[in-house]
């Protein structure tokens, strides 16, 4: 009995050091679950380790959580989408340089029978309003992500402060926007989501786009470099190597021809 | 309902027809959980042994606490081994965040306190019924613990069970300090909880089943490899 556990653990034991030891250079990108959940990354990477050997490791969190993860230097490249903490980030010597890489757009979405009456507009700040209103369930990501950002800048224009309704119409998930989907499409709520998490969302009930096209609904994407200054360990020749790749041609094209659904959810917008 | 049955039953179709990136996720999940169990039971058997044995002060508050920290939360512990394996961390120099060691390192400090408690419940009271045949043997105290462990052998085997139970089950902490990379720390219960943030709720129960499946079929061997051992035993006495 004895021997057989020993043997089962010098079996994992091989099979553990084994990948490790064949190491190939990789870099750590400290991304967005929108960039994950709607296979863009996945799509778009495998052209770039194969032009490179560099294998690129993504952890897909919230914007907020990114950043912080970023801050303590726990990844090489930033690829988020909040501007104005992005420029705080770089601003505050935590990044090198910021690059806009591409965008796409929020939608509200909403139950069918749409309580708020918001169905067809293309006025983001005057459908909050209604929904507030109405005092319709609405979820929000409530987590400090680029989308919570969005949200509550929104919020703000309409000048409502919803967080004083948390807990009854207004409900605060504090969780990824796949999850927060599946709570809205749960409990027929309305929720502000980028459109990629949208049409790559596999539950989404009596949810529908409500409303869309309203310019504040922008939502640019940026990329930078960690700063090696303020972490030496930092993979900084092999994660400029991607940045480079992502808005130079190659990985501009190759972010242009990701469809879902036959429809494109990125769009490369580099200087 | 009917649409996700028929969901449901495709996903596990597609998964049985031998998917190879799954099979590596299955695959690492094993490697990770059973390593920690394994560094658990070098740690937690001792330690869990001298506890049930030693006499001393504040004994009763470290069993105390060691069964509280059975329930410690997984999440709490993915922080925590986050905070050091961090860049920005005492242990960042080591390079281990985002890989499959450090969600060993965080399964182990969750699974150490279950081995640990209920090796000390198995050997304390074996310790009872042969204390007047150690003390006639003139076997002290900690030098008993050796024997009582192997004695509680089998009872054993079921602790480590139970401490597999949690690491295999266990997303909180692991997701954390492992990232969810995918092909270098994606497990079973990441890629359940992001298949549940993509909306793919057919494709993350019929994962999950797989994953119930994998945790029947390891106990069952366990307990195979046991009942055998056991009849061994009393061949050999």
């Amino acid at each position: 009995m004895i021997r057989n556990v020993f043997r089962a653990a010098l079996v994992s034991l091989g099979l553990l050091t084994g990948p490790a030891l064949a190491e190939e250079p990789f870099i750590v990108v400290q991304s967005t679950t929108s960039t994950q959940n709607s296979g863009l990354l996945d799509y778009i990477l495998p052209w770039f380790e194969a032009e490179t050997g560099i294998d690129v490791r993504v952890v897909a969190v919230g914007t907020g959580q990114a950043i912080r993860n970023a801050i303590n230097g726990d990844g090489d490249v930033l690829l988020v989408h909040a501007k104005a903490d992005e420029e705080q980030f770089v601003a505050d010597g935590w990044g090198v340089e910021r690059f806009d890489v591409m965008y796409n757009d929020f939608v509200l979405v909403g139950p069918k029978s749409d309580p708020a009456k918001v169905k067809g507009g293309s006025d983001i700040v005057a459908a909050l309003a209604a929904v507030s209103e109405a005092e319709a369930p609405f979820a929000s990501r409530g987590d400090d992500s680029g989308t919570h950002k969005a949200e509550m800048r929104h919020w703000k224009t309409a000048g409502v402060d919803p967080t004083g309704a948390s807990g009854t119409w207004y409900r605060e998930t504090g969780s990824g926007m796949g999850a927060t989907l599946n709570v809205a499409s749960g409990m027929d709520a309305y929720t502000l989501t980028d459109r990629a998490t949208w049409e790559a969302f596999g539950n989404r009930g009596n949810l529908e786009v409500l409303v869309e096209g309203d310019p504040r609904l922008f939502n640019q994407y940026g990329v930078i470099l960690v700063n090696p200054e303020k972490h030496p360990r930092v993979r900084a020749a092999a994660g400029q190597r991607f940045i480079d790749w992502l808005v130079g041609p190659d990985g501009q094209a190759a972010i242009e021809s990701y469809q879902l659904n036959g429809q494109q959810l990125f769009f490369p917008n580099a200087n | 309902m009917q649409g996700f049955a028929t969901e449901f039953s495709s996903a596990i179709a597609l998964i049985l027809n031998g998917d190879a990136e799954l099979w590596a996720i299955v695959l690492l999940s094993l490697k990770v959980s059973i390593f920690a169990v394994l560094i658990s039971a070098l740690i937690g058997m001792p330690v869990g042994a001298a506890l049930a044995v030693a006499r001393f002060p504040g004994r009763r508050m470290l069993i105390i606490l060691m069964n509280a920290l059975m329930g410690f939360p997984p999440v709490v512990v993915g922080l925590l081994v986050y905070l050091m394996l961090s860049r920005s961390g005492p242990l960042g120099v080591l390079e281990l965040l985002y890989t499959p060691t450090a969600m060993i390192i965080a399964q182990v400090v969750l699974v150490t306190p279950i081995v640990a408690a209920l090796t000390r419940q198995v050997v304390e009271m074996l310790a009872e019924e042969y204390s007047e045949q150690l003390r006639s043997l003139g076997v002290s105290r900690l030098a008993s613990v050796p024997v009582l462990l192997w004695d509680a052998r089998l009872a054993l085997v079921t602790a480590l069970l139970a401490g597999f139970g949690r690491a295999i089950a266990e997303v909180g902490a692991v997701i954390i300090v492992g990232g969810n990379i995918n092909h270098v720390t994606r497990v079973m219960t990441t890629t359940i909880a992001l298949e549940t943030s993509k909306g793919n709720l057919a494709l993350a129960l019929a994962l999950g089943a797989i994953l119930i499946g994998i945790a029947v079929a390891v106990n069952a061997m366990v307990s195979t490899l046991s009942l055998r051992a056991e009849k061994e035993g009393l061949r050999h006495a």
